[in-house]
């Protein structure tokens, strides 16, 4: 088996697969559905946010190993961090899918970074960043109101 | 022409893709294109290129013949009784789009029915969903067997003396079902509908006789059939075509223009507004020559022995299952174990192997068969049985893969 699936399909992802954390859905709070046109993928994602911090994060959904994954892997890091924090890591995401080079300051990307390998399949990209990109758009949307 | 004889004339397929040979099994998506066409085009744009029906110079009489040339090879490989019944546009999709717009709006009203099946690709549904909310019409569905297949006593129970449109796929692009439009067709007419047929994935594979078929229009597009993107077929009866309003105005498709009016040219051009896809209906012609020279009954050959192939081996890979009927054109749809299609392409395409994954513009299909998404193999003439021993080894590692994995 060629090494770049094994960078793509790297042990501890599979673990979140097969393992989802905070998997379900929070009464009540900001919620946010988003699909990937291309393959039909759904992602739900809400969070309890208090005092402009993420108190509680779910995710429920259906999708490839990738997109499932990476929404576990993000409400398992997004947990407890200031909101503004939370879509600085989305940015550092996006910045890694792309295969640039990303500076994580004082932030922990902690199992996310096992991802890195999802940037030599391009056609993978929008998997891995399907959570984020419900993340972003539930945030923006509750700054409007 | 052998199977192996027709591989060599697409230079494409000739390739290594991460390092392996390329298979390609996504020709329900896009076809591959023969170096005939490609060089067709190039002679094209090297030699002929100009605009068309304008204009005294040579230049613009060469390439207005390979234009209307190209029609007329349309206008036989589909046996239309003339080419006035033959228009050129982008591809299926726009030619249902403007069947939608032009002949619907112009015929259906608020307490008329159009009917279609949920298996249909999205360019089918979205079109009628359209007209049916413009109009205040009612959208009916014609239920499904089991299999995926149609049962002609649900088309006679679905249809009524109020249904002005039928539009039903004559290839299922996903499950591979070869619905029977020459019987719907009649269904149809007898209650006073016309018949539309979307023949993307039957056209580059079968036979096509729209007279036979008596269906009223019927759409397709070239890529699928080894010719240019960018390029389609509408094809419609002339005494239907006649009284539609065109889609598009603009250059091209004018008789006269005055300040305040103007008139149409006639059929086919009437539809064909501002310069048309010129080097595309070249391109098109070219592939028809290239398929002709092949012969439809041995395309059909070589596609149904790929596929019975195919079916035989992939039955027999534990924890695969295949949708569709028994009886099927030249495509493969599946899952494998809880492995996500997704995964499944990304390790096929590992190895070189190339399929389609996701929801195939088929949404309510895939709710109907309870999925989110399948992998599909789609076979066309260049493919050949070491091309389905692939897959099947690299179905073979996929389970391997993920078992390991887990």
């Amino acid at each position: 088996m060629s090494s770049n699936l094994d960078q793509l399909y790297r042990q501890v992802i599979m673990d979140h697969y097969k393992n989802p954390r905070n998997r379900g859905e929070l009464d009540g709070a900001l919620t946010f559905n988003l699909n990937n046109p291309t393959c039909g993928d759904r992602i739900k994602v809400s969070m309890e946010i208090e005092d402009g911090k993420i108190k509680e994060a779910k995710f429920e959904g259906e999708g490839c190993s990738i997109s499932l994954a990476s929404a576990s892997m993000m409400t398992e890091t997004i947990k407890g961090l200031p909101v503004e924090d939370a879509l600085k890591l989305s940015n550092i995401f996006s910045e890694m899918m792309l295969g640039k080079e990303y500076d994580e300051g004082d932030l922990d990307l902690g199992d996310l970074e096992a991802l890195q390998g999802v940037s030599k399949f391009p056609a993978r990209i929008k998997c891995a960043t399907l959570a984020w990109k419900a993340l972003e758009k539930g945030v923006n949307q509750k700054e409007e109101e | 022409m052998i199977s192996k004889e027709i591989r060599k004339q697409f230079p494409i397929l000739d390739q290594e893709v991460n390092g392996k040979p390329l298979v390609y099994l996504d020709s329900a998506a896009t076809s591959q294109k023969p170096i005939s066409v490609i060089e067709t085009l190039d002679h094209y744009y090297k030699n002929d290129n100009s605009n068309v029906h304008r204009g005294v110079h040579t230049l613009g009489t060469r390439a207005t013949d390979s234009y209307e040339g190209a029609r007329e090879k349309v206008r036989h490989f589909i046996n239309a009784s003339s080419m006035e019944e033959v228009i050129f546009l982008r591809g299926t999709t726009t030619a249902i789009n403007t069947i939608a717009s032009s002949y619907g709006r112009a015929n259906v009203g608020e307490d008329d029915e159009i009917v279609i099946t949920p298996m249909e690709h999205h360019s089918n549904i979205i079109p009628w969903q359209q007209l049916a909310k413009q109009t205040g019409a009612k959208l009916k569905y014609i239920p499904l067997q089991e299999d995926g297949t149609i049962d002609l006593s649900d088309v006679e129970n679905t249809i009524t003396e109020h249904t002005k449109i039928v539009s039903i796929m004559h290839v299922s692009n996903v499950l591979g079902t070869i619905n029977p439009i020459k019987e719907i067709a009649k269904i149809a007419h007898k209650n006073g509908a016309v018949m539309v047929v979307d023949g993307a994935q039957a056209a580059p594979h079968m036979h096509v006789d729209v007279r036979d078929l008596d269906c009223d229009f019927y759409a397709f597009s070239a890529h699928k059939m080894c010719g240019p993107t960018g390029i389609g077929v509408m094809y419609g009866k002339k005494k239907l075509l006649e009284n539609m309003e065109p889609a598009e105005f603009g250059g091209e498709m004018i008789d006269f223009v005055g300040l305040y009016e103007s008139t149409w040219k006639d059929l086919p051009w009437k539809f064909e507004g501002g310069t048309p896809i010129i080097a595309g209906a070249i391109g098109l012609g070219a592939a028809i020559d290239f398929l002709e020279q092949i012969g439809r009954d041995e395309i059909e050959k070589i596609e149904h022995e790929l596929v019975e192939y195919a079916m035989e081996r992939m039955s027999a890979v534990e924890g695969l299952k295949i949708f569709g009927p028994e009886k099927r054109a030249g495509l493969v749809t599946f899952n494998i174990d809880d492995v996500h299609p997704h995964d499944v392409a990304t390790v096929l395409d590992a190895e070189g192997i190339a399929v389609r994954a996701g929801h195939h513009c088929a949404q309510p299909l895939m709710k109907w068969l309870d999925v989110t998404a399948t992998a599909r193999a789609s076979f066309y003439i260049y493919n050949t049985k070491e091309d389905v021993d692939a897959l099947i080894d690299g179905l073979k590692t996929t389970k391997e893969y993920f078992g390991h994995v887990f």
